[in-house]
């Protein structure tokens, strides 16, 4: 029984990345109902670039704050340059538009930082965390901080006028766009938002997987598969699909026999698969309710 | 009384088809205008291209100003609210949300919670269900809201585009008569595009009918009404 608890804990402490990550990809499939493939490298640049800061001899939470506003134009810096264009352009374009950004972040990040590995800081410190061996201080800051953005995201999307609209013209460009919506700023505020989260993600994430232009690769499947569970509609659920996969992978890693660290991955990949054959909406994804 | 809103040579296009010929009409301010006429003569183009919906040629002139250009969400915020075929109903939000979206677009935030009362009054239904999830509504329901909904932006011009569509006789009396209260009380100068041309002409003081893209007939609603030709072809007697 301890063992199990132990790999819960261990799981969650894990997937807090993950959930980190899928309230990213979350943010812009609301904005623009596409999975952006370009996320992970978007966090990894944004990363970097807070690396760079402290090296420059900025405090950690000043290059923090800079960095999260940097990403947040960036972000809307993208959607205008690159996607705005292909808005009406059918979804093949808009995933090569996804891949294509893939590829130019990963090698200018590797241009200007080369692909060795870099220690990343952590604020939180790596001290266990109330004494237990599974869960380091940084971990538990990791989900305090993932909880807290899923709070401060649960406040804007509910109580504030850009928040309803922003959901609004998700939902309905059409009638947004009748009510006065600039639709296309929303999706760009969407674009900077995701960016902006995605940073978080990335300097919460760097210290665990250490820095470099790959480091993302596998968190955004894990994050996409978290995203997935949870209902790609719904904050929440991607944060809770976070934590899901992060237990489930831990879980299978110790009970089933041959599951080591090699077969984790998959894991991730069949349970996207699972949960779009089984239940398209996610676990907390809203099914919406329509009279006919 | 001076036109409100001024189309000229309205020109609409589907891709390659052409959907409206030259279509020309003016409403004056204050009033209540019908466009009447049959399945595919391009009432609703008519609307869209208003809004700049769908892609026209065309001089139109709101209160003076050419407005022929300016984006969708732009007509909106100039005090034109457009209550879509279909509703346009944020089903997934709830009644009260929907209300808020239809003033997202003011500036004076203080006044529009006074504002959502008040279409509370005008439909109460409305006040009933007001944290339901707008899909559930029944489809009369539905046109309430949509109609409240274009209410909250405070138009000048209110844009109907077949209010009756789908809905029970009785309903349909009820909300024509609260949009007459609306015209009157409110001020709100309103064009409302009908299949049911009976009740419209009823309803309204000026009617155009339209045929395949162009005005072919246009007055004073009772004078429509007693027209031979007009009663042969929409009202069926």
């Amino acid at each position: 029984m301890e063992l199990f608890a132990n790999q819960v804990l261990a799981g969650i402490a894990t997937g807090a990345i993950y959930a980190c990550m899928a309230l990213a990809v979350v943010m812009i499939y609301q904005a623009i109902d596409h999975l952006n493939f370009a996320q992970g490298e978007m966090a990894m640049f944004s990363t970097f670039v807070s690396w760079q800061l402290m090296q420059w001899g900025v405090p950690y939470w000043g290059a923090f704050v800079l960095t999260v506003a940097f990403s947040f134009a960036a972000g809307i810096v993208i959607e205008r340059l690159l996607f705005k264009p292909l808005a009406k352009a059918p979804i093949l374009t808009n995933v090569a538009g996804f891949i294509a950004l893939y590829a130019i972040i990963n090698s200018v990040a590797g241009l200007i930082w080369d692909f060795t590995i870099k220690q990343y800081p952590t604020p939180f410190g790596s001290s266990p965390f109330l004494g237990s061996q599974l869960i380091s201080t940084h971990q538990a800051g990791m989900i305090g901080i993932t909880l807290l953005m899923l709070v401060l995201l649960f406040f804007f999307f509910r109580f504030t006028r850009v928040g309803l609209a922003m959901r609004a013209a998700a939902s309905l460009p059409e009638s947004a766009r009748l009510v006065g919506i600039n639709t296309s700023w929303m999706i760009a505020l969407g674009w900077g938002m995701a960016s902006a989260i995605g940073s978080i993600a990335g300097m919460m994430i760097a210290p665990v997987v250490f820095l470099e232009p790959n480091m993302m690769l596998g968190v955004l499947i894990y994050g996409f598969a978290a995203a997935v569970l949870g209902g790609l509609t719904s904050p929440f659920g991607a944060v809770m699909g976070g934590f899901l996969v992060g237990i489930f992978e831990n879980l299978v890693g110790t009970y089933i026999p041959g599951v080591g660290n090699e077969l984790k991955l998959p894991i991730a990949l069949a349970l996207i698969i699972v949960v779009l054959v089984v239940k398209p909406a996610g676990l907390f994804g809203r099914a919406i309710v329509k009279r006919v | 009384m001076t036109a409100m809103l001024n189309v000229k040579d309205l020109r609409a296009y589907y891709g390659q088809v052409q959907a409206l010929h030259g279509l020309s009409f003016s409403l004056n301010e204050g009033s209540l205008t019908t466009l009447l006429g049959a399945n595919g003569a391009g009432k609703t183009t008519t609307l869209r291209a208003i809004c700049n919906m769908v892609r026209s040629t065309g001089a139109i002139e709101f209160e003076g100003k050419p407005i022929g250009t300016r984006s969708t969400e732009n007509v909106v915020r100039l005090g034109i609210a457009h209550v879509p075929q279909g509703r346009g109903t944020f089903t997934n939000m709830t009644v009260e949300e929907n209300l808020q979206l239809g003033a997202i677009s003011r500036s004076d935030t203080k006044a529009i919670g006074s504002d959502i009362e008040r279409m509370y009054e005008h439909f109460p239904v409305l006040k009933q269900r007001y944290t339901q999830q707008a899909g559930t509504l029944s489809g009369g329901e539905q046109q309430m809201l949509a109609v409240a909904r274009a209410l909250m932006l405070r138009p000048r011009l209110m844009l109907l585009d077949e209010p009756s569509f789908g809905l029970a006789p009785l309903i349909v009396r009820d909300l024509f008569r609260i949009l007459g209260k609306i015209n009157r009380e409110e001020k709100v100068t309103i064009l409302v595009v009908e299949q049911n041309a009976q009740l419209a002409l009823e309803l309204a003081d000026q009617a155009y009918v339209i045929e395949t893209g162009r005005i072919v007939m246009s007055g004073n609603a009772k004078d429509i009404a007693n027209n031979e030709d007009v009663r042969k072809s929409y009202l069926g007697y």
